[in-house]
């Protein structure tokens, strides 16, 4: 199987279905000449031409909405976001008008709308460049939420995300973007709302998303050799919808439960997990749910404070030893 | 990179705004001192530019690092002429303003590379120099979303019965943000005392003016029945003539104002946007020409030059004497302390820094 970066990933997810379906068009701040921030959509203007892949001007709420009103109409934009920190600006669009107009039109328009781009902390950009909204936005009924954390997930999610006929928010991470992984061949099509089990174990279970599961591999790995600790890790995958079943296996099997998250902890992701697990599974748990997110603050500047704010795979493996008590 | 102080132009070019009153007035070492600033703003932008792709311990910068080299005269230029009552604001590239009002390096040198001792504690990093003190409000990361506290200073210095102005400043590529035409109208509607400065540099990472903006930039000041003006701004002279004007009309008659200021920028957008030849939107050439007929420091220097202001020895002095100043700033941040990890929960809150006053119950912070 070869093996291509989860920036190709994204690429190629974008290549196949541009080429598939001639209603995809690309839009964002240096998506085409420039060939995007972080060279995502590298080459995607020669290929498909400036009608399908456009560079827009700094004006988030102007194209975001555009992209939505064109939706309604059949296209399926993939709007590109240089920062999902910047959906603050487009907030109105993405959550009054993408996350409403179907259910205030009584089901009778759709918004086959993508909007991707990085959401994540860990490259000293501050805080108004490190939001991760997954919480925020999966908080809005009408909205699907995405969060790969694996090449082969990132293709398959974002082919499925575009083909889905209500809005998906995609939310990359670019410390991944020069990740390496296998990828199929050919169609890969990974269903919206299905959680991945990325290491089976027996004596905890770990919860997580994104960069995270890379992090909590990690210390799945020295848990098992340094302390003979067997670790479930369970990749969510998508966050809304949000595979549940595949959550309650896991604790039916380990019976503890550590939630981690590159979120701040109030009313976030885990905050929601937390709640459906205790209710769905009170019975199976041996010792309270735990979480490792964020340190509640905005993002740091400073380099080595930042990665202290973070989680990190020590702090995931010292959560995981409180976890099990 | 050239050396301003090493070449003297052979034909130095007249300033037609030299004579402008606000010029005219000013005292020989007043225009030393303008030169000046804008030479310690190249050096430290350059110093930091080197620190960033030769990163050593403990003097690292990490994440962005917009320069301001070319744009001097614009931040020089403008901040020159504050009052006691007149505040400034603007987005993140932000160094040249911070120094042109008056910061100090090293806690600017210190911020960069995430110290303690930074302006910010090294919270804020290179997009969020602040100087309250010095009625310097940032240093913003969100591109247009300082122009609305653009216009709510100059709220406040209304609304407090003070005779200043604010200068709120944002790049050719920013206006075409919502929020600045919302602050545009609100501005004129309410008649702020603000100066909405657009620095255009060419432009918006790898957008070009042409192909991010319809019409001129600064024009569109007459949909909302504001006064507007283009300026030179390779030329200080021309800038503080120009600004002058707009300024007055602010703090005099409480009149907002958009104003185009015509620049270029040297470096890539940021670090991480390569030089030509890996540009993907412009050439070595149109850089080189800038350099060679319209860069700000050599265009003033020369000014003073032919004025007898500045000579030769002195130019070399106010060189190095600036070089040194920003090595002392790096030996500085070098001996400064990061912060530590549990100040990474400090500011966040003003009572929690202030326990002893708390009036709040319940928690602030979770996990
Ligand atoms: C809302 C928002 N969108 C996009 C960005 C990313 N971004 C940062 S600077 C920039 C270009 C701005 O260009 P311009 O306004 O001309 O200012 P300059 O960088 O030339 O000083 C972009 C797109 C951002 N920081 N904020
Ligand atoms: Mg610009």
């Amino acid at each position: 199987m070869p093996v291509i970066t989860y920036r190709e990933a994204i690429r190629h997810a974008l290549a196949e279905e541009l080429a598939r379906d001639a209603n995809v068009v690309v839009l964002g701040e240096e998506v085409a000449q420039f060939n995007g921030a972080y060279k995502v959509t590298e080459g995607l203007l020669e290929k498909f031409g400036p009608a399908r892949i456009v560079d827009t001007p700094i004006s988030e709420a102007g194209f975001i909405g555009m992209g939505i009103g064109a939706s309604m109409l059949g296209v399926r934009p993939v709007m590109e976001l240089m920062f999902w920190s910047f959906y603050s600006v487009a907030f109105d669009q993405i959550l009054n008008n993408a996350a409403n107009v179907r259910y205030m039109s009584g089901g009778q328009i759709n918004c086959p709308i993508v909007i991707r781009g990085p959401a994540n902390g860990g490259t000293n950009v501050g805080a108004t460049h490190s939001h991760t909204p997954e919480n925020v936005l999966a908080n809005h009924p009408g909205v699907k939420v995405a969060v790969p954390s694996t090449p082969a997930d990132a293709k398959g999610l974002l082919k499925s995300a575009i083909r889905d006929n209500d809005p998906v928010f995609f939310l990359e991470n670019t410390i991944l973007y020069g990740t390496e992984g296998e990828v199929p061949e050919g169609e890969v099509v990974i269903p919206l709302g299905l959680a991945d089990v990325k290491r089976t174990g027996t004596d905890l279970t770990i919860v997580t998303y994104g960069r995270c599961v890379l992090h909590s591999l990690a210390a799945a790995d020295l848990l098992q050799k340094e302390h003979d600790i067997s670790v479930e890790v369970v990749d969510l995958r998508t966050i809304r919808p949000l595979d549940m079943d595949t959550v309650l296996a896991s604790v039916a099997k380990t019976h503890r439960v550590l939630i981690v998250e590159e979120q701040k902890p109030f009313a976030s992701v885990g905050s929601q997990l937390a709640y459906m697990i205790q209710r769905e599974a009170f019975d199976e748990l041996d010792g309270p749910i735990h979480r490792l997110a964020t340190v509640d603050a905005p993002a740091i500047y400073s380099p080595p404070v930042e990665a202290e704010q973070l989680p990190n795979p020590q702090r995931v493996l010292n959560a995981a030893l409180a976890a099990l008590g | 990179m050239s050396n301003p102080a090493a070449t003297i132009v052979e034909k130095p070019r007249a300033s037609p705004a030299a004579s402008a009153a606000v010029n005219a007035s000013l005292a020989p070492a007043a225009k030393i001192a303008l030169h000046r600033t804008m030479v310690r703003i190249r050096r430290f932008e350059e110093r930091s530019l080197h620190l960033y792709k030769d990163a050593k311990d403990n003097v690292k910068i990490g994440g962005f690092l917009h320069l301001y080299i070319g744009q001097e005269a614009v931040a020089v230029g403008c901040c020159s002429l504050m009052g006691k009552d007149d505040h400034v604001i603007t987005a993140y590239r932000d160094h040249g303003h911070a120094i042109a009002v008056g910061m100090e390096l090293n806690p600017l040198m210190a911020e960069l590379c995430g110290k303690a001792t930074g302006c910010s504690k090294g919270k804020g990093g290179s997009m969020h120099f602040f100087a309250p003190d010095k009625n310097y409000w940032g240093g913003h990361g969100i591109v247009g979303g300082q122009i609305p506290l653009g216009a709510g200073l100059a709220y406040g210095i209304k609304y407090k019965g003070l005779k200043g102005a604010a200068m709120a400043f944002l790049g050719d590529g920013a206006v075409n943000q919502g929020a600045v035409h919302e602050a545009y109208n609100l501005a004129a509607l309410w008649s702020l005392p603000v100066v909405f400065v657009i620095e255009n540099n060419g432009y918006s990472m790898g957008t070009s003016q042409a192909r991010s903006s319809a019409g001129d930039l600064a024009k569109r000041a007459e949909g909302y029945g504001m006064a507007w003006g283009v300026i030179d701004g390779h030329d200080l002279y021309e800038v503080r003539a120009g600004m002058d004007k707009f300024l007055r009309a602010a703090r005099e008659q409480s009149k907002p104002a958009v104003v185009e200021i015509r620049t270029y920028r040297y470096r890539g957008h940021s670090v991480a946007d390569p030089d030509p030849p890996n540009s993907t939107y412009r050439t070595k050439a149109e850089i080189e020409e800038y350099r060679r007929t319209k860069d700000p420091i050599q265009v003033f220097q020369n000014a003073l030059v032919a004025e007898g202001v500045l000579t030769a020895a002195l130019i070399e002095q106010i060189d190095n004497d600036a070089r040194e100043e920003v090595e002392r700033s790096v030996e500085f941040t070098r001996a400064s302390p990061y912060p530590t990890a549990a100040d990474i929960q400090s500011d966040v809150y003003w009572e929690t820094d202030n326990p002893s006053q708390r009036k709040s119950q319940g928690r602030l912070f979770f996990d």
